[in-house]
């Protein structure tokens, strides 16, 4: 039987049946449907939270207090074993090196701003001119901190959006005087409104010059240094450049824990890409289903066609044109099936998109192709026993069959 | 005189049913000619159906030998035996057993289509066989739109399409009236007269009168063996040895 002629006749042989050819690629279309939504929400959902890191800032270095790490003995440790304090001089020293562009202080503490008899607790962070740049903030009104000794500082405070809305209400909030802990600042900017997002809200947060704040705190250490490095292939070098810088500067002692934003997209990066393989594979059952649902229906069509395969074999037909006969109306019905399921799924996906259009749900390229060809060798495979079966009919007891 | 088309020896087929057997064919000794036309007669469960199978290779013999065209058949494997069928017999049944979703046309190509013969040259035959058999302006249409004896003339086309140098015949009238049976075994008449060897099975007497040669079936065994006219009843079958 020529292939054109062997494809025709399964065509025909499908169309011949419209309800059970129609429910059969229906099953077969949901599997791979399933498939392709699933996976483009769970890569959806790791997008979305690398945007969100992502918008923390880019190229981003940190430098931690402590070290992470265990590590051997080390003649340092038996002198004092806790770690040395960040300071501001070490946050300094950085701008020295090659891969870094910007560096900026960060100290944090919880304090009190009132204005007006209004009294509000208020996460404070002291830091420098360049934060605004390294974390990628915007501003609505005003200025940021201004440049200069990172030692002094002027009274001056920009605070988050949410902040001013409840400090001042609608009043100007601009070149204000607050009151924050025991000192008075002037408001310069107001920090534009991020919304809801991962890491630090900065809705709520009051920035004051660094050495201010550590005499607030009444410390002298940094929560943590953050690097900007010159370009993204500069991130590593700026990581070596950055600990021995610290080291040395540390008596010799690597006491502080530098990661980059890489390292940490990367683990949620692996995070959420297990869970969307978890979520493919669930949907991969629903295939499977389909698998033994192709195979179900097919041994229904050998029964119902048992005179037509006996009238076969008397027309000559052998037993090997008879099984590719049923394996390829299979694979026509899983091809049919697949192709379905992945316009169905591409189009869920697109309406996902279209109603929450901060959720990128695309579906992942390797989730697609997996589906596809789950569906197309489960539809194969499942049909391989009818199509046998079909095959060794004794075709004198077929056709006796009415 | 070249070697017969059949030449069966010793043919036994039992069925197993259960624990008793039963022996529907018995040691049957048959030759028949290219160019015969018998009349396989008898009783139903007399083994008529089975020996027709059994010709058809449909079905095999549970011992003897079965000679088409000089060649032992019986020891082919299915594919070869499915070869043979395809090229040298043609089938007609009692039911018809055309495929209801093709349309006579295409039950026509069908086992053109299975033998994997071109497509120009199947359009080419089938459109010669629907002339012959006054099927041009039903090509296009299914079996269920078909009288039953347009229908069994789309099977007798689609058993000579092939052009098989033996047509098996199962009760070819058995579903049809007296006169679109009559029709229809004029075309099988026509096509022995045209050297194909034509084989009936049938339980009608009158069928069966038609025929030059008829063979009387009972309980499995050849019970008369007769000729209508005085054409030699010579042992035409060199017994092979």
């Amino acid at each position: 039987m020529r292939t054109p002629d062997l494809i025709r006749f399964a065509r025909d042989a499908a169309t011949g049946s419209p309800l059970r050819t129609f429910l059969l690629v229906v099953a077969m279309a949901i599997g791979v449907a399933a498939v392709v939504v699933l996976t483009a929400l769970g890569d959806g959902a790791r997008r979305y939270v690398l945007n969100q890191f992502s918008s923390i800032g880019s190229n981003l270095v940190i430098v931690l207090p402590g070290r992470s790490q265990t590590g051997g003995f080390n003649p340092g440790n038996a002198i004092t074993s806790t770690p040395r304090d960040l300071t501001v001089d070490d946050a300094q020293a950085l701008r020295r090196a090659s891969a870094v562009h910007r560096v900026a202080p960060l100290a944090v503490g919880t304090s009190e701003i009132s204005v007006g008899g209004k009294l509000r607790e208020v996460m404070v962070a002291g830091t420098t001119a360049d934060f605004i740049e390294v974390r990628r903030l915007t501003l609505a009104q005003g200025r940021f901190l201004p440049l200069g000794d990172w030692r002094r500082g002027v009274s001056e405070a920009v605070i988050g959006a949410r902040i001013r809305d409840e400090m001042f209400g609608r009043d100007e909030a601009l070149g204000q005087l607050v009151r924050i802990g025991d000192r008075r600042f002037r408001i310069v900017g107001v920090l534009a409104s991020t919304g809801q997002g991962l890491g630090m809200n900065t809705d709520e947060l009051v920035i004051i010059p660094v050495a201010l704040a550590q005499a607030m705190f009444n410390s002298n250490t940094l929560f943590r240094i953050l690097v900007e490095a010159t370009s993204r292939d500069a991130i590593e070098p700026a990581k070596v450049q950055v600990t021995e810088i610290i080291r040395l500067r540390h008596e010799g002692e690597e006491d502080v824990t530098v990661i980059t934003q890489d390292a940490v997209l990367a683990t949620f990066d692996r995070l959420l890409g297990t869970m969307t393989l978890a979520v493919a594979g669930i949907a991969a059952i629903s295939l499977a289903v389909a698998g033994i649902l192709v195979m179900n229906v097919m041994l229904v069509s050998v029964t119902q066609r048992t005179a037509e395969i006996g009238l076969l074999k008397a027309l000559g037909a052998t037993g090997a044109t008879i099984r590719n006969a049923f394996l390829t109306e299979a694979a026509m019905l899983s091809v049919a099936g697949a192709l379905l399921g992945f316009v169905l799924g591409q189009a869920g996906a697109a309406i996902i998109r279209q109603l929450y259009p901060a959720f990128p749900a695309f579906p992942p390229d390797w989730a697609v192709l997996a589906g596809l060809g789950t569906a197309l060798a489960t539809g194969i495979l499942f049909g391989v026993l009818p199509a046998r079966r079909a095959a060794r009919l004794d075709p004198v007891q077929s056709l006796s069959r009415r | 005189m070249s070697a017969p088309l059949i030449a069966l020896a010793g043919i036994e087929r039992v069925f197993r049913l259960g624990d008793s057997e039963v022996h529907a064919l018995r040691r049957l000794d048959v030759c028949i000619a290219a160019g015969e036309y018998v009349a396989v007669m008898g009783p139903s469960g007399s083994g008529k159906s089975t020996l027709l199978n059994l010709l058809g290779l449909l079905d095999r013999p549970n011992a003897g030998t079965y000679r088409l065209e000089g060649r032992d058949v019986t020891t082919l494997s299915a594919e070869e035996q499915a070869r043979v069928r395809s090229e040298r017999i043609g089938f007609v049944f009692q039911s018809f057993h055309l495929v209801p979703r093709l349309t006579a046309a295409e039950n026509i190509a069908l086992p053109m289509i299975l033998a994997g013969i071109a497509p120009a040259q199947r359009a080419q035959r089938v459109a010669l066989a629907l002339r012959d058999y006054g099927l041009e302006n039903r090509s296009g249409h299914r079996p269920d739109q078909l009288s039953g004896g347009q229908r069994q003339r789309v099977a007798i086309a689609r058993a000579t399409v092939m052009q098989p140098a033996l047509i098996l015949a199962d009760e070819p009238t058995g579903n049809l009236d007296r006169a679109t049976g009559e029709e229809v075994m004029r075309l099988l008449e026509e096509l022995n007269q045209r050297g194909v060897t034509l084989m009936v099975v049938t339980h009608d007497t009158s069928l069966g009168a038609r025929a030059r040669r008829q063979l009387l079936m009972e309980d499995g065994a050849l019970q008369h063996d007769r000729w209508r006219s005085s054409e030699t009843a010579a042992d035409r079958c060199a017994r092979p040895t």
